[in-house]
């Protein structure tokens, strides 16, 4: 796996996406970037040059399931490997995140090694299918 | 008062008759004139009969309004307690964003710490492996024995460091005693202002639509965000855990 890609988180509170960031460095991934909404990240993403989203579900503005839509709606980020890391957690949130296209899902809190596990899976699959 | 107001009907309500009957002959009679001040005379006792009981409704919703005011302290509840309890819960971010930010600070400049000693005890392993197969020459030993005492220092400091680093984060910890005392008092006006409303819906008595049945038509179709499941309140169809996240979505394919 390249530990070079480039990552944007999205979460609002600037304490959960430092405890991703730091986590995401210990797995030796240090390219990350940042962004407190989905209205924020749409326009960095659609920058280019991102090749993994962690993103939460409830924020302001535009919700992360939202996000999710958008950036399969387009076509140059539509393969774009995305990641939940949320505190909802019901099932029709799930399957409904699973229908639009997620790619990993996980429930906080959360701890380091399912982080790595999520993201591990989440390329093998991708590298496996390509 | 009442009770005068209700004597008064009951007095009217003789003279009433007498006026009706006084009436009824009048008719008979043709005396149009009569007809006209009797009729006059029943429809205003009549009146008033209904104004009495208008002004004793008044009175007593007025009183009742009183009661409530004074005895929920609704006013002070309006003005003082929500804003306050607002500032509190603000407070409780402010609180454990600070407490987050000290102890992720204190992590950020302790790991590099660990790092660099295990880097080094790494090193020094190798050459004292070295020495002890004795593959070293005089000098490269004198090397390890200055190094090693370099070593001895700094790692005294650096642990010292870890266990600053340690520290703070367990004293970051703090605003746990704080934010509960105030979540708690939040709590506790959350009830009071709950036992106000079901006064208020009582007194009004039942011309209200069910309040509960309204929300419930008002809440929008699909899946919504909800924020974090509380214990005891979770809903029924959340998931326990990430095992459970796994497994839903295993079975959907992933």
């Amino acid at each position: 796996m390249n530990k070079e890609m480039k990552i944007l988180i999205v979460d609002d509170f600037s304490t959960m996406r430092r405890i991703i960031k730091n986590l995401l460095r210990d797995l030796g991934y240090t390219n990350t970037q940042e962004a407190d909404d989905g209205l924020t990240a749409l326009p960095v993403l659609q920058g280019g040059g991102f090749d993994f989203l962690v993103t939460d579900w409830n924020m302001p503005g535009m919700q992360g399931i939202d996000l999710l839509k958008a950036v399969r709606a387009d076509a140059s980020l539509a393969s774009l490997p995305v990641l939940m890391v949320t505190a909802e957690q019901k099932r029709e949130q799930i399957v409904e995140a699973a229908e639009a296209g997620v790619n990993g899902y996980i429930v906080k809190p959360f701890t380091a090694q399912t982080l790595k596990e999520k993201i591990d899976k989440i390329f093998e699959r991708i590298e496996a299918g390509s | 008062m009442a009770g005068n107001a209700q004597e008064s009907i009951v007095e009217e309500d003789g003279s009433i008759l007498a006026h009706a009957e006084e009436m009824v002959r009048a008719i008979k009679e043709g005396d149009e004139e009569q007809i006209k001040s009797m009729l006059e005379y029943i429809s205003l006792a009549r009146e008033g009969g209904l104004y009495n009981e208008v002004g004793k409704m008044a009175r007593q919703l007025h009183d009742a309004m009183d009661t409530f005011c004074q005895e929920t302290r609704i006013d002070e509840l309006a003005e003082d307690a929500i804003p306050d309890a607002r500032t509190r819960l603000r407070h409780v971010i402010t609180l454990t964003q600070n407490s987050a930010d000290r102890s992720l600070t204190a992590v950020e400049n302790t790991l590099p710490k660990c790092d660099s000693l295990s880097g080094r005890i790494d090193e020094l392993g190798k050459s004292w492996q070295n020495f002890k197969k004795r593959e070293m020459s005089v000098e490269q030993f004198r090397e390890l024995s200055t190094s090693l005492e370099v070593f001895f220092v700094e790692a005294e400091k650096e642990t010292g460091d870890i266990r600053n680093g340690l520290n703070e984060i367990m004293m970051a910890q703090d605003f746990q005693d704080l934010t509960g005392q105030i979540i708690t008092r939040v709590i506790e006006l959350v009830e009071e202002v709950e036992g106000n409303l079901v006064d208020l819906v009582r007194l009004t008595g039942e011309r209200l639509v069910n309040p509960y049945e309204k929300k419930e038509k008002t809440e929008k179709s699909g899946v919504e965000a909800e924020g974090p499941q509380v214990p005891g309140a979770a809903s029924k169809t959340a998931v326990s855990g990430q095992d459970e996240v796994d497994d839903l979505l295993s079975s959907l394919g992933f």
